[in-house]
């Protein structure tokens, strides 16, 4: 087989950004206590909503933040359901996921096989020019820098600031926070538009970069994929990374059997990510006793201020 | 400012009146949205809501009704007991993809046995074949503590991709010149599930939804599982102190909803899309989702939530080829519905209150 | 002179006042107590006073300045902080991550750490800033609590029943810390329901009885009991019991293990006891020293090894909740709302909890529905639950009035072992004498009845035998004749022997 590990673990990085970026985001939202099933949604809003502002600006950092936009307000429908009119967190993401599909095949009509404009690399002083390093490392686009610099802001503004302890509190015992005069519905709502900007980013990643083209419900579960990687990630920035990486490994493994003639159905090698998952998933959550540890302790949680 | 003042009780009227204020609230909002897209509002509603039942080609289209509304209840009457219970099967789509392919596949591998006992073992086949893929995330759920809603939702990607592996594959047709579907089952009487009156909709399947709907009906409202099914919901370290087991719960609640998803899959295969091909699965297992909370998780208003359902379907075709709406439009307006119904049911256990500051 | 007016505090809620025109004052340097039964308004007056819910009518005066704080932050700033009964902390978190969330400006951890230590050390409240909270015991949370409110310096310092969680040495230890602080300036609103405790701790007594104030008195002057006839506004019956000649083992209970799954729970150790027909055994402890789980074992909501339960001549470790109803074993947890009661379903159906197989509600798993209410109507009569019917849900009755509803359900099914965790927890005096007095005739009826409480004056008075739970290790079961205070406080605190 001529599979090169270089091209390998550089195009893994692209195909986990999509992932790290969504996954990043619904780590905040977990954080505050709040289970929001819409990543799926928000992220395939944020892939046609961002495709179009690109296409149609010839930029695709205005298609980035447009996407950002786009699922920031996706997200606050969510907000609203579950934090004013206390519906149930899983339906209302379902929900968001169902009407999020259907939206952006409706918005996308007629973008179908229009090539976006191409995200220029970032320049690292010709450090791409390195062997190995050079492609794995030095020669990508900006949102994979900016997926990895997100992981790191929010592992400092979680580990070291003072309104991170506030969103780990609120996640924590949203009773208790509210009785110490925290304003647990507000921090909540931001938290989950945080999450929806980062799950349009991601979305707008897979439309823009690493497709790069708009198919209906092109998503096809990395929204799921970036929930159960924050599992996998136990609630922990960094492993984040491990998590979407390792992801992006297996898809891109699958793909380059598939392409390479691999003797295998292609259909069994698709199924690939979605078993890695679920394997995943096992793994991190049999030590009940760890599971419950790092999990957000009102996550899914109603909260109504009685008093 | 208004606030939310908690209800003693659930207010009975607003659990029958939230779904009709939500589906007003889709057409008002749905109204606007055609608007947009540069149709007429009122003539896009007709089309969508009046039309089916009573338009000039309603002979037609109420047939269609039955035909699409009888897989959303049946899948839905499953997932609404897990639902209840707090367990989240959102995997219907791949064990109605797995019920359909192993029930198909029994068929196939029969034919051309000319047997009454064809079609029956089809029918379990279906149900075991949807009711297995379904106790994989409940096994993964109680041995592992596995999350049922991702795993139950990667399956469905994995029963998919299943699904194409095998009418490339063992299903194949052997006389369909390479292309990726199975042999049609109308061509197969003994396991081929069809009209019973012409020009009505119902097969089979119409017929043993409603049954299923007498049964969940009288299993909700009678028996001991079907209060310990609210009870887990509701209260689940009551549900524990009432000797309910949690895993037993769980198994039960999506071994159900999988057999009952795996069955529609079955009627649906050798009925009205006649044989396995790649764009068989139709989203029904995510639609029947909408379906079992718009009716507020009852039988009979899961009766009612996917009779009005498949009209929007139904509804959403005229809308396509009339006034060349995109798809896509009917799956918004469907969303939409479930949003609404989720704002509007905070009203059955609160009610809203004016209230003034008073000091400041 | 005056730290705090009150004047005219009225709030309502919908179908209760439960604060009505309430006027008292606190001076500086005073301990003020707030005395009144569960329901009686204690709560709401301090939400008002603390910022967490407003009046509807009246005013505050704080040093002479007009004070009516919108939220807690308002209040913590003019020198205003409370520690909740039930604590506002959070468990995944360090000793100095909750005490920086109680704070407005708090100061780099480090210095943070540091000053924690200070205080603690200054009023004799060890604790290490580092550990995470939800391994801390009850007494040591309460510190959490104390410190972050110390740390500010605050001029009046809110304590809403402190002690209901604490052994008897560490109610002396709170309460020296306390006049320590008294003589330093800080004023002191000090909620309990505990009359000796006040006599001995406060200058002052406000009294409340259903939201309004019923007088103020120095509790130094006055009799527990005088001081008890305003609070409850009427003379209480102590219950009586009669027997005290057991029969034989009914539940025996040997080397019963269990390992907690909670991250935050507390492992069962070896338990070892026997409950006698007409014998009523009382287990003390503090919180979390594995009162849930021994409950959880012994309902069944836990299997454990087989033979480690012994009902009769049935080994029921492996039997579930029903299968142990069905042999004469009933059980009543600590929660209310929630695990004995389905708070949104109505009485008829939350007798179906535990009557369905026992009181045969049904056939065939189909559910007799007259069947089931007219169960509930019985219960509703013989233990005089007030409410306005059947199918009133589980949660619109009062505390007292649902625990009344539970306690009958179990007790009129004719349980031959009958096992209850906090039977009166927040219920009102008469409802709490009425409770203990039906657990008492129960047991002279042959019963056996294991009653789980924190509230040691409650076990005094209603159990045969007595022992306690620490560290999820019962000690040796004795008679209670002979127990004192002072050595049941050791055991509570992790002695061994008596």
């Amino acid at each position: 087989m001529d599979i090169s590990i270089v091209s390998l673990l550089a195009t893994l990085i692209v195909a986990a950004t999509p992932i790290l970026l969504a996954a990043t985001g619904e780590l905040i939202v977990e954080k505050s206590g709040v289970l929001n099933l819409g990543v799926e949604g928000m992220m395939i809003i944020g892939a046609i909503c961002g495709f179009i502002a690109a296409v149609n600006t010839d930029s695709p950092l205005i298609g980035f933040i447009v996407a950002a936009l786009a699922g920031a307000a996706l997200s606050l429908l969510f907000a609203v359901l579950t934090q004013y009119l206390l519906a149930n967190q899983v339906a209302s993401g379902l929900a968001l996921t169902l009407f999020g599909l259907g939206l952006s095949a409706l918005l996308g009509h007629g973008y179908s096989g229009i090539k976006p404009p191409s995200s220029p690399k970032m320049e690292w002083f010709g450090m791409a020019e390195l062997p190995v390093v050079g492609p794995i490392f030095f020669n990508h686009d900006m949102m994979v820098y900016f997926s990895i610099f997100l992981v790191l802001v929010v592992w400092l503004f979680l580990k070291f600031t003072r309104g991170g302890l506030i969103l780990r509190a609120v996640g924590e015992n949203h009773e208790a926070a509210h009785a110490l005069g925290y304003k647990v519905i507000r921090i909540r709502i931001l938290a989950i538009m945080f999450g929806g900007s980062c799950a349009g980013m991601g979305g707008a990643y897979l439309s823009l970069v690493r497709v790069p083209q708009w198919t209906e419900g092109m998503t096809a579960g990395a929204g799921w994929i970036a929930l159960a990687i924050v599992v996998f990630a136990s609630w922990k920035p960094w492993r984040l990374i491990l998590g979407a990486y390792l992801f992006g490994g297996v898809t891109i493994l699958q793909l380059n059997l598939q392409a390479n003639g691999f003797d295998m159905p292609v259909s069994y090698l698709s199924m690939a990510p979605y078993l890695v998952t679920i394997v995943v998933l096992v793994i991190m959550s049999a030590d009940r006793r760890r599971a419950s540890l790092n999990a957000p302790a009102s996550l899914g949680k109603i909260f109504h201020a009685s008093s | 400012m208004i606030r939310l003042e908690p209800r003693t009780d659930p207010s009975q009227t607003m659990i029958i009146l939230t779904p009709i204020l939500a589906v007003l609230a889709t057409m008002v909002v749905g109204g606007i949205l055609f608007v947009t897209l540069g149709k007429n509002p009122f003539e896009a509603i007709r089309m969508i809501f009046w039309d089916p039942l009573f338009g000039e080609h309603a002979f037609y289209y109420r047939g269609q009704i039955l035909v699409k509304a009888a897989p959303l209840i049946m899948i839905a009457l499953g997932l609404s007991f897990g639902f209840r219970a707090g367990i989240w099967n959102i995997g219907a789509e791949g064990q109605f993809i797995m019920g359909a392919v192993m029930g198909g596949a029994t068929g196939l591998a029969l034919y051309p046995l000319d047997s009454f006992i064809v079609f029956p073992l089809m029918v379990v086949m279906g149900a075991l074949g949807g009711f297995l893929w379904a106790m994989i995330p409940a096994f993964l759920k109680i041995r592992f503590n596995a999350n049922e809603i991702l795993v139950s939702l990667m399956l469905v990607y994995v029963a998919f991709n299943f699904l194409i592996g095998m009418v490339t594959g063992p299903l194949r047709n052997p006389d369909g010149f390479n292309f990726p579907e199975s042999r049609s089952f109308q061509d197969f009487p003994a396991a081929h599930n069809p009209e019973l009156w012409a020009g009505t909709g119902i097969h089979l399947g119409v017929l043993t939804t409603l049954g299923f709907v007498i049964l969940a009906y009288i299993m909700i409202t009678r028996h001991i599982f079907g209060f310990n099914v609210r009870l887990a919901g509701q209260a689940p370290r009551a549900a524990k102190f009432a000797g309910v087991s949690p895993n037993k719960m769980i198994a039960i609640c999506l071994g159900l909803s999988g057999a009952l998803a795996g069955m529609a899959g079955l009627f649906e295969v050798t009925g009205p899309a006649g044989k396995l091909t790649t764009t068989f699965p139709l989203g029904y297992g995510f639609t029947a989702i909408i379906v079992a909370f718009l009716g507020r998780l009852h039988p009979i208003g899961i009766l009612l939530a996917g009779l009005l359902m498949a009209v929007t379907y139904v509804g959403g075709d005229i809308i396509q080829s009339q006034l060349s709406l995109p798809k896509a439009s009917i799956q918004v307006f469907q969303g939409m519905l479930l949003f609404f119904l989720l704002a509007v049911d905070v009203l059955v256990n609160f009610r809203l209150r004016i209230s003034k500051r008073i000091s400041k | 002179m005056t730290l705090i007016e009150i004047r005219g505090l009225t709030k309502g809620y919908p179908g209760v006042v439960a604060n009505d025109d309430v006027s008292f004052d606190i001076d500086k340097g005073e301990i003020h107590a707030l005395l009144g039964e569960n329901g009686a308004g204690k709560s709401t007056l301090v939400k008002m006073i603390y910022g967490l819910v407003r009046p509807d009518i009246g005013t505050m005066t704080l040093d002479g300045e007009s004070f009516a704080p919108t939220e807690p932050r308002a209040s913590r700033v003019k020198g205003v902080a409370m520690v909740f009964q039930h604590f506002s902390l959070f468990e995944a978190l360090s000793v100095a991550e909750n005490i920086a969330l109680g704070m407005e400006n708090p100061p780099k951890t480090n210095a943070l750490s540091n000053q924690i230590r200070d205080v603690s050390l200054k009023y004799g409240l060890e604790l290490d800033p580092n550990r995470l909270v939800g391994d801390l015991s009850v007494g040591e949370r309460q510190r959490v609590e104390i410190i972050r409110c110390l740390l500010q310096d605050p001029k009046l310092l809110i304590m809403d029943e402190p002690t209901s969680v604490l052994t008897p040495q560490e109610v002396d230890a709170l309460f020296t810390t306390l006049r320590r602080l008294r003589d330093e300036g800080t004023s002191i609103l000090y909620i309990s329901h505990k009359l000796e405790e006040i006599k001995i701790l406060c200058n002052r007594a406000t009294i409340l009885r259903h939201g309004k104030v019923i007088g103020i008195c120095i509790p130094k002057n006055e009799t527990a009991k005088s001081m008890a006839e305003m609070m409850v506004g009427s003379k209480l019956k102590t219950p009586q019991k009669t027997v005290t000649n057991f029969g034989l083992p009914l539940l025996i209970i040997k080397n019963l293990s269990l390992k907690s799954t909670d991250p935050f729970g507390t492992s069962l150790k070896n338990i070892t006891f026997n409950i006698r027909a007409g014998e009523v055994m009382g287990v003390a402890g503090v919180a979390g020293n594995g009162q849930d789980e021994l409950m959880l074992a012994l309902s069944g909501e836990v299997l454990t090894e087989v033979n480690s339960i012994q009902l009769e001549n049935n080994f029921i470790g492996q039997s579930g909740p029903v299968e142990r109803r069905l042999h004469g074993l009933l059980t009543a947890p600590e929660e209310r709302l929630g695990h004995a009661a389905a708070p949104d379903m109505n009485l008829s159906e939350n007798t179906l909890l535990s009557g369905f197989q026992r009181q045969k509600l049904g056939r065939r798993g189909f559910i007799n529905k007259s069947g089931a209410a007219a169960f509930a109507e019985k219960i509703i009569e013989k233990f005089d639950v007030r409410t306005t019917s059947v199918s009133s849900a589980a949660k619109s009755l009062s505390g007292g009035n649902l625990q009344k509803f539970v306690m009958g359900r179990e007790i009129l099914q004719n349980p031959k072992v009958f096992i209850v965790n906090q039977p009166t927890w927040g219920v009102d005096a008469a409802a709490a004498a009425f409770i203990r007095q039906s657990l008492l005739e129960l047991a002279s009826g042959g019963a056996g009845v294991l009653v789980i409480s924190q509230d040691l004056d409650e076990l005094m008075e209603i159990s045969d035998t007595f022992t306690v739970i620490s560290e999820g290790r019962l000690s040796e079961p004795s008679p209670i004749k002979g127990v004192t205070t002072e050595k049941i406080g050791l055991l509570m605190g992790g002695s061994k022997k008596i």
